[in-house]
């Protein structure tokens, strides 16, 4: 459940409580003045989450001069939990945007698209999906989303710098990793080996949720079985994720105020070489280059080291979808297509490269721009040498709530990695039964 | 059932009211007085938590529902943090309706005294009651914070090492319920003003001229004399504390991990992640619980004024 | 001897009341004067440089100008409803206090229970769509007047017991029906009251955001605490403007408390006098 609409989650505690569905200023009072008499209006809700406000806005402008009938008026929404609420809220109840803005994989399944969302699998661009993109916005019945935005990876962003001046190499399995953080903190001279930001407690499931594509490996049947009742995190593969986490916490790697740590933070330190590692999404680059842009080109990536170097591979998340609900109708189903489609055009991808900093390889028809950042070299190799899974989040609709409460009590020593998985299994229990699964 | 704010009826004007037949009662103050606020409350209130009770035995995904019974019960008593979010419920509730029975009728006698600058400070203890709870608790996490807040700040000048204050397990819970009477003490202190200044004076000059001590009027008269408003300041803070999540989810949400999450919580985690039958069935069970407590102890604080 | 006491007690509870009180409001208004950077920082200390004007024109303009247009939002919604919940409020109390009827113990029930049970959302939305009052100003108008109603009922309740019944019968002689003897004598009394219910639920339904969120969601709505969205951007840091909404957006309640602070606590001793 992590990706970049996903990225409010915790961070927005204080006003998760509130959770805003937050105009964006469509004076619709002016809109619909004589001069552009039988215009079609659609509206587009987009996520709070930087740089998604301002590639909505450009999107509807360029749509709007290629269209000059159509007006997109573009609206808000928080990210995290309180926006899947707004957008479940708002679906059931028949009063969604026209086009919107949300996750694909299990939280795109768990609006019940075949009966609340408009079938694309007509349209033209969807013959240019990758096939991994394609499962993770259809049912059965019908392909629903057009990805915006980029795929990313989950695993170790690093410091290129701080590698060179110690003298490292990228590890290719755990110890190797090990080895390379107590170098790090016996020469680094105050430089954290491994950054973590409990600030916001999302950005602390990175170990066990980007070792997933690691699981995979040693048991690739893992996803089906999990769903299925039959696998558990309070076994090994997967509970090594959660032992790593700890064992990294035990031997003191972390940034002295991780407790308070924010993910801005964590981005800063990684861009400025205060720390070496932050296992993070490949998106924090959109931040960095928001914040410190100069630091963008020392980043570097690599997978979570598995056990063994044969079974370490990166975990992939796809991109995000734009879709249309069923609620829409007759002409402005007809803008909403015609917009979905203007999404992954020539136009609209200049438009996401320019503002929505790609941070892995896209989904569809759009190309990466020649100055994409340095660790997108290093995802893109994962991909080229086939070593990449999607994230468990694409392959079971299976994921407890309390995760990211787990890593963090692992993380901060409250509860032991046994304890955390097991804990986590049952959190899993409770949501399974209630998504009425089999076998729970 | 709850006692009166302000001041306390007098026995002397209800026998003499009692004369009056109930059928000019009844033509004086007309039962459809009541029908306005009834018909909101019933179709704003009654009815959806009528609702909710039927939702809270079925699976409910907003799309459609299923139902399953009490299952949602059993499931929600087996959360595993469940407990602990119990112990919090009742110590958060305890501590702050406490702190702020003794803190606001401690500032309510200071503030009704001659004091120097007596308005000045009646208005902002209230301060803080006018500022959101987003606000708040964004404002509190910057101050705490462990590193560079100012509190550790200037503890650090005086050579103490600070807290981690939300972000310490023993201690997430206290600090919260600490910003919590910070913020309400304001209310309680307003409750506890107008109850003493309902006193009448005369009593403080009788004792006075009996050569009562500040501290023996205190014991003897106000503290007596004032449980009309003590009663309302258990009563609201309590029922506050006991459901409260906001200021809890605002600053720790609920954590770190689990040590700072009350029932409260654990239903908007559960509501948050879509699991909309379940967090009904717990909106049920926090309603039980803070019937429970609420309804002795209301008991216990109207019998009380009677005994007086 | 004494004086010097007073002085002295006054003294030490200012200065605390310095610490406690309004050291969070300064550190409020000293963020929300720096400059991005300096903000970010989160430290109790003067602006760096002074970026007070510039910040207050930003927030304004945000996003078409959504601040203000919250605050006209959160204007309506909070007299209208403030009206509707004490009118109501005062008349469930009134009759509740004076009439001793079997509907009491039932009335008193639901009081208490509109006290503790924490409102559902889903099926309220449902009910509101139901009556085409969903995402409408009306809607959640009467929605927080509803939620208000039974704290303004304890407090109303409790003060009609301090008005002599004797008025009552004084106007009912003098020929007054059961409306003018409410709206005419008893209402105008319960003033004191009323001004409290007014400051409270005021700052209450002001400052609320859960109720707006899930029952007024849509663009042309917005209200001020949801406004704290458009500044909590976490990709850059915008605590200067962050904290400059948040100050603007504590401005009405404090003008609304300072006004009416005096007459808070003389009305209520003059109640006092009354009963």
């Amino acid at each position: 459940m992590m990706s970049p609409a996903d990225r409010e989650r915790s961070t927005r505690r204080h006003v998760a409580v509130a959770a805003a569905a937050v105009p964006l200023l469509v004076l619709a009072g002016c809109s619909s003045s004589a001069a552009d008499g039988g215009a079609t209006e659609i509206t587009f809700l987009t996520s709070n989450d930087a740089p998604n406000p301002e590639t909505a806005e450009a999107l509807a402008e360029a749509f709007e001069a290629e269209n000059p009938d159509v007006r997109v008026d573009v609206e808000i929404r928080p990210g995290g939990a309180e926006g899947d609420n707004l957008v479940k809220t708002r679906l059931s109840t028949g009063e969604m945007a026209d086009v919107f803005y949300y996750n694909s994989g299990s939280l795109l399944q768990a609006l019940n698209p075949d009966s609340s969302l408009v079938d694309l699998s007509d349209q033209e661009w969807v013959g240019s999906l990758t096939e991994e993109f394609v499962p993770v916005v259809s049912t059965e019945d019908g392909t629903y989303g057009a990805p915006l935005g980029a795929a990313f990876a989950g695993g170790v962003v690093y410091n290129r710098s701080v590698y060179e001046e110690l003298g490292l190499t990228v590890p290719q399995t755990w110890d190797e990793f090990m080895a390379n953080n107590e170098k790090i903190a016996t020469e680094g001279e105050g430089i954290a080996p491994v950054i973590q930001t409990y600030g916001e407690t999302w950005t602390s499931q990175l170990f066990v949720l980007g070792d997933f594509a690691n699981v995979l490996a040693v048991d690739p049947e893992w996803a089906e079985q999990y769903t299925a009742h039959q696998r558990s995190y309070a076994e090994e593969p997967a509970l090594l994720g959660f032992q790593h986490q700890q064992e990294v916490a035990e031997a003191g790697y972390f940034n002295e105020d991780f407790p308070s740590a924010t993910f801005p933070d964590g981005a800063r330190m990684i861009a400025e070489g205060e720390g070496a590692h932050y296992p993070m999404l490949s998106s924090v680059v959109q931040t960095i280059m928001q914040n410190t842009p100069d630091g963008v080109d020392d980043l570097g990536f690599f997978a979570l080291p598995a056990a063994e170097a044969e079974h370490t591979q990166a975990t992939i998340w796809q991109p995000n979808a734009v879709y249309v609900p069923a609620s829409t109708e007759g002409a402005e189903l007809e803008a909403a297509k015609a917009f979905v489609a203007f999404v992954n055009s020539a136009a609209g991808c200049d438009i996401q490269n320019e503002l929505l900093v790609p941070a892995g390889p896209y989904a569809g028809t759009c190309d990466l721009p020649d100055d994409a950042p340095p660790l997108l070299d290093d995802i893109q190799a994962y991909v080229d040498d086939g070593r990449t899974a999607n994230a468990l989040e694409f392959l079971s609709p299976v994921k407890g709530p309390n995760l990211e409460k787990v890593t963090v009590e692992v993380g901060s020593g409250i509860r032991s990695a046994e304890d955390a998985a097991a804990f986590y299994d049952q959190d899993v229990e409770s949501q399974a039964k209630q998504l009425g699964l089999e076998g729970w | 059932m709850l006692a009166p704010v302000t001041t306390e009826v007098r026995p002397g004007r209800r026998r003499r009211t009692a004369g009056s037949t109930s059928a000019t009662q009844r033509s004086i103050y007309p039962s459809w007085f009541y029908l306005p606020a009834a018909a909101l409350y019933l179709v704003f209130f009654a009815v959806p938590t009528f609702a909710s009770f039927y939702f809270s035995l079925t699976r409910w995904t907003l799309f459609d529902t299923e139902f399953i019974g009490l299952e949602n019960y059993v499931q929600f008593f087996s959360e595993p943090q469940l407990l602990q979010g119990f112990v919090n419920t009742l110590v958060y509730g305890f501590v702050t309706s406490g702190a702020k029975v003794v803190l606001g009728l401690a500032l309510a006698v200071l503030l009704t005294s001659q004091l120097v600058g007596r308005g000045y400070l009646r208005s902002v203890v209230f301060f803080p009651v006018l500022v959101s709870t987003i606000g708040v608790g964004i404002t509190f996490k910057a101050l705490l914070d462990p590193f560079d807040g100012v509190v550790n700040t200037m503890l650090a000048a005086f050579g103490i090492d600070g807290p981690g204050w939300f972000t310490d397990p023993d201690q997430a819970l206290l600090t919260i319920a600490a910003v919590d009477v910070w913020k309400g003490l304001g209310i309680a202190t307003l409750i506890y003003i107008a109850g003493i200044v309902a006193i009448p004076q005369e009593y403080y000059e009788a004792a006075r001229v009996d050569g009562a001590s500040r501290w023996q009027q205190f014991r003897s008269i106000t503290l007596p004399l004032v449980q009309p408003a003590t009663a309302t300041v258990i009563i609201l803070s309590l029922i506050g504390g006991l459901r409260s999540f906001d200021l809890i989810w605002a600053t720790t949400g609920g954590g770190p991990g689990f040590t700072s999450d009350v029932i409260g919580s654990v239903i908007y985690k559960q509501y948050q992640a879509g699991f909309y039958g379940l967090s009904t069935a717990g909106n049920v069970i926090l309603f039980l619980v803070v019937t429970a407590v609420m309804v002795p102890i209301s008991i216990l604080l109207n019998r009380k004024e009677v005994d007086r | 001897m004494r004086r010097a006491g007073s002085w002295i007690a006054g003294l030490v509870a200012v200065l605390a009341s310095v610490v406690v009180f309004l050291v969070p409001f300064v550190f409020i208004f000293l963020t929300a004067a720096k400059d991005p950077a300096d903000a970010s920082r989160l430290e109790f200390s003067w602006p760096r440089s002074w970026a007070f004007g510039e910040n207050l024109t930003e927030v304004l303009t945000t996003r078409d100008g959504i601040v203000v247009r919250a605050f006209v939002n959160s204007a309506v919604l909070t007299v209208v409803s403030v009206v509707i919940m004490v009118i109501l409020a005062a008349m469930v109390g009134y009759l509740l206090q004076r009439r001793r009827s079997r509907l009491n113990p039932i009335v008193n029930f639901f009081v208490l229970a509109g006290l503790i049970v924490p409102p559902a959302v889903v099926p309220t939305i449902w009910v509101l769509q139901r009556l085409g009052l969903f995402k409408t100003m009306p809607g959640l108008i009467l929605i927080e007047a509803t939620f208000g109603l039974s704290f303004c009922i304890l407090l109303f309740r409790a003060f009609v017991a301090t008005i002599p019944r004797e008025l009552d019968e004084a106007a009912i002689i003098d020929g007054a029906g059961p409306l003018r003897l409410f709206f005419a004598v008893i209402l105008p009394l319960l003033r004191p009251v009323i001004i409290t219910v007014v400051v409270v639920q005021a700052v209450t339904v002001f400052n609320d955001f859960t109720n707006p969120l899930y029952f007024l969601p849509g663009d042309e709505n917005a209200t001020v605490q949801l406004t704290l969205y458009n500044f909590q951007s976490q990709m850059v840091s915008q605590f200067n403007l962050l904290f400059m909404d948040i100050l603007l957006i504590t401005i009405p309640p404090l003008v609304m408390y300072i006004f009416f602070n005096r007459q808070i606590v003389a009305g209520m001793t003059s109640g006092a006098v009354k009963g």
